[in-house]
């Protein structure tokens, strides 16, 4: 079940991820990354498969620069985990999916 | 019980994979392929290939295995996410259980589960990681523009990193252990011809240095006069080589010291009857994509023989 994910941009991030009332997954990703492109329909099976529970989001890193260098972004992909505004977990590296799944569910409780 | 057995599992996806899947799919054979934890290999994360013979004009790494995966597809090979977590290979059929707790059956089984790359095993090069210190310039080099980056190892990987980076790096520095490289001469030159490359030779990485948020710096160690120097810097790219993905056959196949599933000479086939390795999972002196390919080919027509055996 593939959903539809969050776009996330440097303009949208303050009212979609940081004032968001849901868990908010983030996937730094750009097209010329390798391993971002493997975790890309990960990324939107989860979107369908949260729908209603967390936000899933992915951010291009090439077009919102503003954003990846604000959490220190220097290795992609990268997924954090947002909490009420706060970075509460992040991974590194294309994930399996169910590492991610787990880290997700610990947050929504 | 019988239908649920496959003939064959491979598991892996990078060239030794999928050229396995295609001619074993090609026999009617129906490949089940795992595609682990890196689908498509390490070639995922290179740029040009420039040495793949057919592609005079170059191809990119995750073009060639979009098609290579194709290929293997249009002759009937499955694929199945994820990866294996654990084998039996004590009885027959061998008995496989992928990470979501899935067991699979199967006859005969490819390990084609390829080399990751190693890192220098540091507590400061742990705690950076993602912070400055990567093993994957190609992922990463964006991050780094008009910085300064050091690059680590003296193969035809850290060659190609060093170019890369120059892309987005002021200034890039190579360190190697030793005075001479292993890497081919046509990149040798091409990085000492860089204006944007230096040379740290005869130097070790003895720490990362860091601000506990991000990389700031690196401490060298030089093997010959024992001597330490501290440089700053914005970024560490490790490229120091491979080691091989066995070690879930660790006590179920014979592996030589460096952890590399052994193989017959000539062959493919493990010390276990109906097991076979292929690409860098089981090569200690080529690792190339084009040694993979061809292993991948001796393992599929093995595999064949064997079922053709078992069946009588």
């Amino acid at each position: 079940m593939s959903g539809k994910y969050l776009a996330a941009t440097d303009q949208n991030f303050k009212a979609e991820v940081l004032d968001s009332d849901k868990v908010v997954l983030v996937d730094f990703w750009a097209t010329w990354c390798g391993p971002c492109m493997m975790l890309g329909p990960v990324i939107e099976e989860l979107a369908g498969e949260y729908e209603g529970r967390a936000v899933i989001a992915k951010l291009n890193v090439d077009e919102n620069p503003a954003s990846a260098a604000q959490y220190g972004i220097r290795s992609i992909p990268s997924l954090l985990i947002f909490k009420n505004g706060q970075v509460v977990d992040q991974m590194l590296g294309a994930m399996p999916k169910n590492m991610i799944v787990q880290k997700l569910d610990a947050q929504i409780g | 019980m019988a239908s649920n057995v496959h003939d064959l599992i491979i598991m892996g996806t990078g060239p030794g994979g999928y050229t396995a899947a295609i001619y074993t799919g090609r026999a009617n054979i129906t490949p089940l392929v795992i595609e682990g934890f890196q689908p498509g290999g390490q070639l995922m994360i290179t740029t040009e290939i420039e040495n793949f013979p057919g592609f005079p004009e170059g191809i990119r790494g995750p073009e060639l295995m979009a098609r290579m995966r194709e290929q293997a597809a249009k002759f009937g090979a499955q694929f199945v996410g994820g990866s294996v977590t654990d084998v039996d290979l004590s009885k027959r059929p061998f008995l496989l259980t992928l990470e979501d707790g899935r067991e699979l059956l199967t006859h005969t089984l490819i390990v084609a589960t390829g080399a990751n790359a190693k890192w220098l095993g540091l507590e400061s090069e742990d705690r950076y990681r993602g912070k400055g210190v990567s093993a994957c310039a190609t992922c990463d080099g964006f991050f780094f523009r008009d910085n300064k980056v050091f690059v680590v190892g003296g193969g035809d990987t850290a060659m190609e990193e060093a170019i890369f980076l120059t892309k987005f790096a002021s200034e890039v520095v190579l360190v190697h252990r030793r005075e001479e490289f292993r890497a081919s001469k046509i990149m040798s030159l091409r990085t000492k011809k860089n204006p944007k490359i230096s040379m740290m030779l005869n130097e070790v990485v003895d720490e990362i240095l860091g601000d506990g948020q991000k990389v700031t710096g690196i401490r060298l160690k030089n093997v010959v006069t024992g001597e330490f120097s501290e440089h700053t810097c914005d970024g560490v790219f490790l490229a120091i080589g491979h080691s091989p993905n066995a070690g879930l056959f660790k006590d179920q196949l014979e592996l030589d010291e460096q952890g590399y599933i052994k193989t017959k000479k000539h062959s493919t086939e493990t010390n276990v009857q109906g097991v076979f390795a292929c690409g860098d999972v089981q090569d200690t002196g080529y690792r190339q994509a084009v040694t993979a390919v061809g292993t991948g080919c001796m393992a599929a027509v093995d595999a064949e023989r064997f079922l053709e055996s078992i069946r009588g």
